[in-house]
């Protein structure tokens, strides 16, 4: 860890929990973005979800105003494993809506609230994250 | 202005990920990695995002009402159900498996990785999945009674 990645890490983080606040503050909503997407698959969506596909795009579009504001995006490794690219979209999506939350709900914002459910939460998916990596690396 | 804000809200949040360098799975995997070359990244990303909302909450939740919407829609749940852990435990294996989750992947859709998209149809299977099973779950435990 050197100082570049100390100040990139404290400033991506502030920046995180003041896009957190804006929604907050302006539309009353927790920054949940497995909860705020899986919203959106409904076939009776109304007027009142616009907001979703609104943050949606706006998380898409990030990254490109930030390049074309002259912004350094950093390479991506995802991994190119077709059966683990599946089972992990797949987990992901399953176990986020079962547990109503993933790392920005649960995590930031529920931890944020100092809400019970959402320490609980994160204290198991990380837990079982980290034994994931410990048992496929 | 409710869908400008909740997209300025989006975009600020996924700009944050990327220059944390959270949108990339290595440094996601990195951190989950007890037992190899630990990367504490994530921790400080994690931190300051919590402090910065918590301070922010605190101030905006003491309004009567967000500035669009005549309500706030703060969960009010506090039961600690099986849902809830076997979700979380389940999400966390998934995200173990390739660093990725809901808004890491989302944000890094303009990077066209082939890899991130075909997570992210996954993730849209697997939400649309749990609802089905979920509804089946509940249709066997609370049968409808005929009269």
């Amino acid at each position: 860890m050197n100082t570049t990645i100390i100040v990139q890490s404290l400033l991506g983080g502030t920046l995180i929990g003041a896009a957190a606040v804006l929604l907050m503050f302006t539309l009353g909503r927790i920054s949940g973005v497995s909860g705020i997407t899986s919203g959106l698959l409904s076939l009776n969506l109304k007027k009142n979800d616009l907001w979703r596909l609104a943050f949606i795009i706006g998380l898409i579009s990030g990254p490109v105003i930030y390049a074309s504001a002259g912004g350094r995006l950093p390479e991506l490794t995802v991994d190119t494993r077709l059966p683990y690219l599946i089972a992990g979209g797949l987990l992901v999506g399953f176990g986020s809506t079962l547990g109503s939350g993933c790392a920005s709900g649960h995590g930031v914002c529920g931890i944020a609230r100092i809400s019970p459910r959402s320490l609980v939460a994160t204290v198991i998916f990380v837990a079982a994250a980290m034994a994931t990596v410990f048992f496929t690396r | 202005m409710k869908n400008l804000s909740a997209f300025l809200a989006g975009a600020l949040f996924s700009v944050g990920l990327t220059i944390s360098g959270m949108t990339d799975p290595q440094n996601v995997i990195g951190f989950l990695d007890i037992s190899g070359q630990w990367n504490p990244s994530l921790m400080l990303v994690f931190c300051s995002a919590v402090i910065v909302t918590g301070i922010g909450y605190r101030l905006v939740l003491k309004r009567q009402a967000p500035v669009f919407e005549a309500q706030f829609s703060v969960p009010t749940n506090r039961v600690l159900d099986g849902r809830l852990m076997t979700g979380s435990a389940i999400f966390g294996i998934g995200w173990g498996l390739v660093g990725l989750c809901p808004g890491p992947a989302l944000s890094s859709i303009s990077a066209g990785d082939s890899g991130v998209y075909i997570f992210l149809i996954a993730m849209v299977g697997g939400m649309l999945l749990q609802r089905n099973v979920s509804a089946f779950i509940d249709a066997q435990n609370n049968p409808v009674v005929s009269a």
